[in-house]
């Protein structure tokens, strides 16, 4: 295990910013650190590096316990959300910085500057100075920096945060690449979930310090351990239902009450592919119009409004929207194809009791 | 820029009267009101300042240059270069020390440790020797303790040292506190988590960054040092070649009717002053870039 923390818990004040966090970072892994702002993420990514100290918990870094090792001896090498750069000094003075201090003969060091200059596209900027760079020309700087003493672990805090949308695209893939090349274990911070799932080969998520899930980006899209992540990792269509004369209803829509006591509520959540849309009114279980069609490239985010007023999202491929000839205004009939219990009247319920159940066409039981 | 604009405004004027902007005033208020300032700013700084080169001259540059020799000028010389070798690096370190305190930590008291650093600025310096002879002098509350072990405070070196210290103290806090709160903590962070001491991060990353606007204020509290006047002849007792200052010094030659003597070592801190004001004014400019890049955002910008 390259890091790994066990019950690491950062209290300001009364305030628990971080409670009780356990997870593992294998070696060469690339991993997302996800959750809203003020989750708690960027804190504990600062205690791995040792800028913040944990009130409790171990924090261990290639199986040494780190906790009273000062920042400057944990050999981690660390991005910050605006870079930090050293405006006074050139690009190549900002790269040689940590191997300066760390007293790396000359020649050494003009050689592992020039290697990393080469390595990020950086040719002939060396003399340069960081108010002289693009955004992404910056970035790469403060990675190679950071790189440069050859450190165990790269963290990273926001590393796209900020850049514009056109860049930010082809950082990531740039990252993707170098972390391929040089399998350093590296950890970044983000709060967009979708970055978190094209980048990283598994993702921890948060929310308001508490470790929600760790997995694959698959796994935690695909089998939410919770409400939270469900509602979080991609576009879901939340819906409130009560149970009256056995089944769970909101409006038009109705669902299986699931154990659900008459007078109850429930929640339950699908996501917008599991809307099946037909032209044909009467093809599928519910009558809806196609209020908005927005288009997302190869797929294209569908807005239906039922006819008492519940919005449901839907999402289908471009393709697919063209055979059915779809266009806004229409009168449409749509189903819901599989949906995932979220929790029965506010509680949230566990992975085992959130199962995904699928609708069958023959609408059994319903 | 506002020149440009006044010519164009001129021209427009000249031309016609009508196509004025509505927003701009007549031609001639303008003329009234650059007029009232060049007029005194020549009749209340530039004449005077002529003046006191013309009286240090009056009888000749031998004359003057004569005037320098007298063995109590040169002994204010020296007390005056001590003073400001003891003032200004002591209140360097303290004001780089306070302002790093008041930038980079937050703690009670904060707000009053910068009312503190801008006291001297608010109160009168006469007031400030006054503090020190209460404090030191032989009717006040250390002096007889001192007097007893033989330290002389008030009326020698030290009190004028002291007040002087006092009388200087926030100028290069002053200049720091918001260039270090612009840039904020993360450069110094990056350099520990590159192996770092907190010395080094400071040395390496923090001061190179805020060079100018040390210097501005470095520049600012030597000219304060030299010339301070107040508070220093509260304290200094005017001990004829032991305890008078420059400006003390020729205060005494005035007023025993000596004005070539007077006037000649007043044109050299005049001197020393236009010398100052033009390092300043180049600083300022260097200290604004400064400050400008340190809160430069992080902007967007396109890849090549």
């Amino acid at each position: 295990m390259s890091i790994e923390l066990k019950d690491v818990s950062k209290r300001f004040g009364p305030v628990a910013a971080v409670d009780r966090v356990s997870f593992q970072v294998a070696d060469g892994e690339l991993v997302a650190l996800l959750g809203p702002s003020g989750g708690g993420k960027t804190t504990v990514l600062r205690m791995i590096a040792g800028l913040e100290e944990p009130t409790e918990g171990d924090i261990l870094v290639r199986g040494e316990r780190v906790n009273d090792v000062p920042v400057q001896r944990r050999n981690i090498g660390f991005v910050f959300q605006g870079y930090a750069l050293f405006k006074t000094m050139s690009v190549a003075d900002n790269i040689a910085f940590g191997l300066r201090i760390k007293k790396w003969p000359a020649a050494e060091r003009e050689a592992r500057v020039e290697e990393l200059l080469r390595l990020f596209g950086l040719e002939g900027l060396g003399r340069r100075f960081p108010h002289q760079l693009s955004g992404g020309q910056r970035q790469r700087v403060a990675i190679a920096r950071a790189l440069a003493p050859k450190p165990s672990v790269l963290l990273l805090d926001e590393p796209f945060g900020a850049v514009d949308a056109k860049i930010r695209q082809e950082l990531r893939d740039w990252l993707v690449r170098m972390h391929d090349e040089l399998s350093v274990t590296t950890v970044f911070v983000t709060h967009d979930q979708e970055e978190a799932m094209e980048v990283a080969s598994r993702i921890v998520i948060f929310s308001r310090g508490r470790l929600e899930q760790v997995g694959a980006p698959r796994v935690v899209y695909e089998e939410p351990a919770n409400e939270f992540v469900a509602r979080f990792i991609g576009v879901l269509n939340v819906l409130e239902l009560r149970v009256e004369g056995g089944v769970a209803r909101r409006n038009e829509l109705t669902f299986p009450a699931h154990g659900v006591a008459e007078g109850q509520g429930l929640r339950i959540g699908f996501r917008p592919y599991a809307v099946q849309v037909s032209r044909n009114p009467r093809e599928h279980r519910y009558r809806a119009t196609l209020r908005h069609v927005y288009f997302l490239g190869v797929l294209m985010r569908l807005e239906l409004v039922t006819p008492s007023g519940v919005v449901i999202r839907s999402r289908i491929t471009k393709d697919e929207f063209t055979r059915l000839g779809l266009a806004e205004g229409d009168d449409v009939s749509f189903q819901v194809r599989e949906y995932r219990v979220l929790a029965r009247d506010g509680d949230g319920l566990g992975p085992e009791v959130s199962a995904v159940h699928h609708v069958g066409t023959a609408g059994e039981g319903i | 820029m506002g020149a440009t604009t006044t010519r164009r405004a001129v021209a427009t004027a000249a031309a016609g009267g009508t196509a004025r902007r509505g927003a701009e005033d007549p031609a001639w208020v303008r003329w009234l009101l650059v007029g009232a300032c060049v007029a005194f700013a020549g009749v209340f700084l530039v004449l005077p300042l002529l003046n006191v080169f013309g009286q240090a001259l009056a009888k000749g540059w031998r004359a003057s240059m004569g005037s320098l020799a007298h063995p109590d000028t040169v002994e204010s010389f020296k007390l005056t270069a001590l003073v400001t070798a003891v003032c200004v690096p002591v209140n360097t370190v303290f004001g780089v020390a306070a302002a790093w305190l008041v930038a980079r930590f937050e703690f009670r008291g904060k707000a009053l440790l910068v009312t503190l650093i801008d006291l001297p600025f608010s109160v009168s310096p006469v007031v400030t020797g006054m503090l020190f002879v209460l404090l030191f002098g032989l009717r006040g509350y250390l002096g007889p303790w001192l007097d007893a072990r033989d330290v002389q405070v008030i009326f020698a070196t030290p009190g004028i040292v002291l007040a002087t210290l006092f009388v200087t103290v926030p100028f290069v806090a002053r200049e720091l506190i918001p260039v270090l709160q612009a840039q904020g903590s993360d450069a110094e962070q990056a350099a520990l988590t590159l192996g770092a001491s907190g010395w080094q991060a400071f040395w390496h990353v923090t001061l190179p960054s805020i060079k100018w606007g040390l210097l501005y204020g470095v520049i600012l509290c030597n000219a304060r040092a030299v010339g301070e006047f107040g508070a220093v002849a509260v304290v200094s007792g005017r001990v004829s070649g032991v305890t008078d200052t420059v400006p003390l010094r020729i205060e005494k030659l005035d007023n025993e009717y000596n004005p070539v003597a007077a006037f000649t070592l007043a044109a050299l801190l005049a001197l020393l002053a236009l010398v100052t004001l033009g390092i300043k004014t180049w600083l300022e400019h260097r200290q604004q870039a400064e400050l400008a890049r340190a809160q430069e955002p992080i902007e967007s910008t396109h890849e090549h």
